[in-house]
């Protein structure tokens, strides 16, 4: 880092400490929760940046969706999309679904934090359990969008005729990062029930499909039973898709709603997981 | 907020521990009415077989277990009253091995500058300057995954010491690691509190590194302290008390006030499992 100098300095290797000797100050209270954003969005993107095998690796299955399930349907036509190509009604399904795999399966990555000590660690510096949470959320939308543009990038390259219109792009990228911080805390919430990465890998497997076959990623909402139309109305990864559709593809959606159930959800999920990080640290 | 009990004039004890007693959910008393008070710039060794209690006191310290108010002061913080406060005195280096081995050392550095608040233009330096103090300057930039055990101890260190705490709190830093390593380990901690004149607080069940490094040790056996004095004191003690010539270690001292039944009972099946596993990780 330093230049080399030209004699070896005949002080002690204290003396290089000057800044270490004064302690940091506290910042307001108010500028926490961003801080603490930034600082744990950084560490995933020095992750993304160190190993990308993961980014390749999660690209596999949405290629596969797109491309088996799609072409399928596509051919059979039997799902009422409104006269759009079953492969693009799809795409914006597949960019929520692969998303919210990574932020349910974000909360076994909470609870490896734990055993490893890296979570007891982060709990015992000036940190609110909510900008703890919170930053993780944002963390695991980090990884979302990339993998959200990762997928963009593949339909393009199969043929959907997405939207590129920056502010629509960026309206998927916010949209995302909402989905994200939801499914993220509903993980780390079971995981401050479940306490074991085990049990809690065994809850994911269990409602993350339950999540995605009860939403309108596949189909539209009215071709369901409607016991099931109930179920997908509650759930936030409907409005998820709802919105990326209307984005990407200019589907008619109601997008203040979907945004507003999407924070509003963020926004629970943030309460429930806070609340529930301490027990993991016990 | 000041300790009650400080004289006009003084600073603050460290850290005291008044009837420190907590429970897990089988009732079983863990720590079992700790007293102890930590004079501000000196080494503190909390001494105990596995499952004596260690641990467990020391996540009341750091407030990851509730304690109710008046139990524990940090530096006159009351911790269950002024968590933050406290969190910002203190660092904390826990038991397992807890560097993030999919970041650089520097990366893992870097965390703790941010989440201490430590402004952007100071960072950098700061950071530099906590791995150089623990010997990593060259290894910064290498993947923590890649380090051996006594470097990652020493990174976790080097994590501990860019936020300038006024305690540090160690749990079993030398646990798993070889001879080398452990006195590698010792030697920057030396070096770092000698520069700065923080508060040590420190864990271990190797006696005879107790014996060398703290200032003052406290027994632990089951929950409670069984003696607490310097490591001379008590082996001079012991030694007048046996009045056979004998020059007994703190080893010797321990199994002396933890009375029989230490081979037996000293830690059950599941804290001999928990420790060998730390060890595997470490080594
Ligand atoms: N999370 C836990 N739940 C229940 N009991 C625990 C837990 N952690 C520790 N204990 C028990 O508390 C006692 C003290 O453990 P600990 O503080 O880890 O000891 P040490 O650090 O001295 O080895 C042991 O009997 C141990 O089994
Ligand atoms: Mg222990």
């Amino acid at each position: 880092m330093s230049a080399v100098p030209a004699a070896p300095p005949p002080v002690s290797a204290e003396a290089g400490q000057g800044l270490l000797f004064v302690p940091p100050r506290a910042r307001p209270a108010w500028r926490l929760i961003p801080a603490r954003v930034v600082a744990m969005c950084v560490v995933e993107l020095q992750k993304l940046r160190h190993d990308r095998t993961e980014l390749y690796t999660r690209a596999i299955q949405p290629a596969l969706w797109l491309v088996i399930f799609g072409e399928t349907f596509n051919r059979l036509n039997v799902i009422p999309t409104g006269g759009i190509p079953y492969r693009d009604y799809l795409a914006p399904g597949i960019i929520a679904q692969s998303t919210m795999f990574i932020a349910i399966f974000y909360g076994i990555h909470i609870i490896w934090e734990r055993d490893s000590g890296v979570l007891t660690k982060l709990l015992v510096t000036p940190t609110p359990r909510a900008a703890l949470v919170t930053g993780k959320a944002f963390a695991a939308g980090v990884k979302a969008m990339v993998q959200a543009l990762v997928v963009l990038v593949i339909a393009a390259l199969l043929g959907v005729t997405l939207t590129w219109q920056p502010l629509r792009l960026v309206g998927m990228l916010a949209v995302v990062v909402l989905g994200s911080a939801f499914f993220s805390c509903l993980s780390m919430t079971i995981a401050g029930i479940a306490r074991t990465r085990d049990r809690l890998l065994g809850i994911g497997q269990a409602i993350t499909m339950p999540l995605f076959f009860a939403s309108n990623a596949l189909y539209p909402t009215a071709s369901m039973p409607s016991w099931l139309q109930v179920i997908s109305a509650i759930n936030p990864l409907s409005y998820e898709v709802s919105a990326l559709r209307g984005l990407l593809l200019g589907t008619p959606t109601n997008l203040p709603l979907d945004f507003a159930v999407l924070v509003v959800a963020a926004a629970l999920g943030i309460a429930a997981a806070s609340a529930l990080l301490g027990r993991l640290a016990r | 907020m000041t300790d009650d009990n400080t004289p006009p004039g003084q600073t603050p004890a460290a850290l005291t521990c008044t009837g420190l007693t907590y429970a897990f959910g089988d009732g079983a008393k863990a720590v079992d009415g700790l007293d102890l008070s930590v004079a501000s710039g000196e080494v503190f060794g909390l001494l105990g077989p596995n499952g004596a209690g260690k641990t467990t006191a020391i996540r009341c310290v750091t407030t990851l277990l509730p304690v109710p108010a008046g139990m524990v002061r940090v530096f006159g913080h009351d911790v269950a009253a002024d968590r933050m406060g406290v969190r910002r005195l203190l660092s904390y280096v826990p038991q397992q091995l807890s560097a993030d081995s999919s970041l650089t050392g520097r990366e893992n550095v870097s965390l703790f500058a941010r989440v201490f608040d430590v402004p952007r233009k100071e960072r950098a330096g700061r950071v530099a300057e906590a791995l150089e103090a623990v010997g990593l300057t060259e290894a910064a930039d290498r993947m923590a995954g890649t380090y051996s055990g006594g470097m990652v101890r020493r990174l976790e260190l080097a994590q501990a010491l860019v936020s300038s705490p006024r305690l540090l709190i160690l749990d079993e830093p030398t646990i798993g690691l070889d001879p080398i390593a452990r006195t590698s380990v010792w030697e920057h901690i030396m070096a770092v509190r000698a520069a700065s004149g923080m508060t040590v607080l420190v864990t271990t069940h190797y006696m005879d590194e107790a014996e060398q490094y703290c200032d003052r040790v406290a027994l632990m056996h089951k929950g409670r302290i069984r003696a607490l004095d310097t490591p001379h004191r008590l082996t001079d003690d012991l030694r007048e008390r046996r009045g056979d010539g004998s020059s007994p270690t703190l080893e010797d001292v321990f199994r002396d006030v933890a009375g029989s039944g230490l081979d037996e009972e000293g830690g059950e099946f599941r804290d001999v499992r928990r420790t060998r596993r730390t060890a595997a990780r470490v080594g």
